[in-house]
């Protein structure tokens, strides 16, 4: 699920003439950058220059999967497609070899950019390819186009191939308020991946906003990632509630002082909301809700978990919103996909709701996200969302963050099971781990029906995290 | 015995004196109730037996519960 901006007060209007990538890159008073490891690019060359050597013009036209290795060739490649290549896939890094194939051949793929570190794959050698360098070198023309490109985003399914969507730059970018003067100043930074929905926002958050970006790197920690944010003076930062729980268990998070936090991906728990308050104090703190379906939805800016139930059933800057009988979330709005490609799968009903899968509740005048439909666990009949109890079980004040699954029962089918990381014991009084055991199930039995409090609980070092920044659930 | 207490206590249940003869039924415990237990016995000891086995095991006394058990660690 869920992604960023604070709603904006208009209705996204489509532009008469789509305006490209490239055209924000003129006019800004301050040289602009993306940083790499190691690496700051000033990626506001790319209107005198090129990083692909010279043979854009092969690429005008053609559906181009962008399939390099690193984000900020990605990054460069993307600027110059814009309104160049008839279509633009962005190919995520944990694609297989054989999904390629299909996603190739479903996208309807002729040419690729790629860079050095793209994978050897038999599936790029029939493919006319164009490799994109780290760097920019002057150029002496461009070619014109100005066309509508296509974008097709990859889901991050966990089986299977990837779900490809189609987007337009106009619904994409629908969500982000203008830049203002007070922008100018402004470093992006993410924890995502920008070659997926999430990530792919702040990218364009960043360069229609006048600002510079921070690009993520698999291969850095999540300490070093925090040094490099601090040292480039990150201000505006974006991650998945599992992210910054792990940010806010480095000490590395001394180093970072953003004026904006934003939240997306996965339910943002009151704890969290109030820990990063806790460590931000003057910053503007948001989560968002978005998918790569359904685009950004809104922005929640109170500090609060869950969103006004006045969101619901109106229109707000475009999106409606609807909660079915059966509690899940649907979304009508602008900067919805437009469809799948390359499958005939449908993508919204017949009405133009789109089912985002997440399943709301509404406790007074505000709606909370309890969970997913898929991951529902069965307790002898009854069902339990792990994340509502992941929720109480984040508001001890000892526990940083917790994954509740199903374990397999004899006696009710599944029953429930808590795997509980808790923080650095400097932060708190630190009680026995049998005691604080104790503490949490009572915490449980008062907050939850009996088949929703956790049969036993697991003190864990760490939990994993999916490349999207979701917390790992295998779902049964 | 005390990790059967204790899934009581914490369900709000009165455990019967237990004894071998004891019906299952009759304890105080719930199917709920038990699967903690089951759950509880296996982070002690290692062993599910009744998720291990191939045929479903009904224990219906206190003493058939126990001899699970024995049976499983064996």
């Amino acid at each position: 699920m869920a992604y960023i901006e604070a709603p904006s007060p208009t209705p996204p209007r489509a532009p008469p003439s789509p305006r490209l990538l490239r055209d924000y890159l003129a006019g800004g008073a301050a040289p602009r950058f993306f940083f790499d490891r190691g690496v700051a690019l000033r990626f506001s060359d790319l209107n005198r220059g090129t990083s692909l050597g010279g043979r854009l013009a092969d690429l005008a036209g053609r559906s181009v999967l962008v399939a390099t290795g690193s984000q900020l060739t990605t990054a460069l490649a993307l600027i110059e497609l814009d309104g160049r290549a008839r279509r633009i896939a962005i190919l995520p890094p944990d694609v297989t070899a054989e999904h390629l194939a299909a996603v190739i051949a479903g996208a309807e793929i002729d040419a690729a950019v790629i860079d050095a570190g793209t994978p050897q794959c038999a599936a790029f050698d029939r493919l006319p390819r164009v490799t994109c360098a780290p760097s920019i070198a002057p150029k002496n023309e461009s070619p014109p186009g100005r066309r509508r490109s296509e974008w097709v985003l990859l889901t991050s399914g966990t089986t299977g191939v990837p779900k490809m969507v189609m987007h337009d730059l106009a619904g994409l970018t629908g969500a982000i308020a203008p830049a203002s003067a007070a922008d100018g100043a402004a470093v992006w930074g993410t924890f995502y991946d920008i070659r997926r929905y999430g990530g792919l926002q702040i990218f364009l958050r960043a360069v229609l906003g006048g600002a510079s970006l921070v690009l993520s790197n698999a291969a850095v920690s999540v300490g070093d990632h925090l040094q490099r944010l601090g040292r480039r003076g990150v201000t505006h930062l974006s991650g998945t509630p599992s992210h910054w729980r792990r940010a806010l268990m480095n000490p590395a998070i001394a180093k970072i002082a953003p004026r904006y936090v934003r939240l997306s991906g996965e339910i943002a728990d009151q704890a969290v909301l109030d820990a990063l308050r806790a460590a931000f104090p003057r910053a503007s703190i948001a989560h968002a809700y978005a998918s790569t379906e359904a685009g950004v939805a809104f922005d929640v800016n109170d500090g609060l978990a869950g969103f006004p139930a006045g969101y619901v059933g109106g229109v707000r800057g475009g999106v409606e919103m609807r909660v079915f009988p059966d509690g899940s979330l649907r979304i009508r709005s602008p900067r919805a996909a437009s469809g799948y490609v390359g499958s005939g799968q449908r993508l919204a009903d017949a009405d133009g709701f789109i089912d985002t899968g997440d399943i709301v509740e509404r406790r007074g005048e505000r709606y909370y996200f309890i969970g997913r439909k898929g991951g529902i666990i069965n307790i002898g009949g009854l069902k339990v969302h792990p994340e509502e109890v992941e929720a109480v079980i984040n508001r001890h004040p000892q526990v940083r963050m917790t994954l509740v699954r199903p374990k397999r029962s004899a006696i009710t089918g599944s029953i429930v099971v808590a795997d509980v990381v808790l923080k650095p014991p400097a932060d708190s009084a630190s009680a026995p781990a049998i005691e604080l055991e104790h503490d949490i199930l009572k915490l449980c039995r008062e907050a939850l029906p009996r088949h929703k409090v956790p049969a036993t609980i697991r003190f864990v070092l760490s939990l994993p995290v999916e490349p999207t920044g979701k917390l790992k659930r295998r779902h049964g | 015995m005390d990790e059967m207490t204790r899934v009581a206590r914490e369900q709000g249940r009165r455990l019967a004196p237990l004894d071998d003869e004891l019906v299952l039924a009759d304890c105080g415990l719930d199917s709920l109730g038990f699967a903690v237990l089951v759950a509880r016995l296996e982070d002690r000891l290692g062993i599910d037996p009744f998720t291990a086995a191939e045929d479903a095991i009904f224990p219906v006394t206190f003493g058939d519960f126990v001899k699970v058990y024995e049976h499983g660690i064996h």
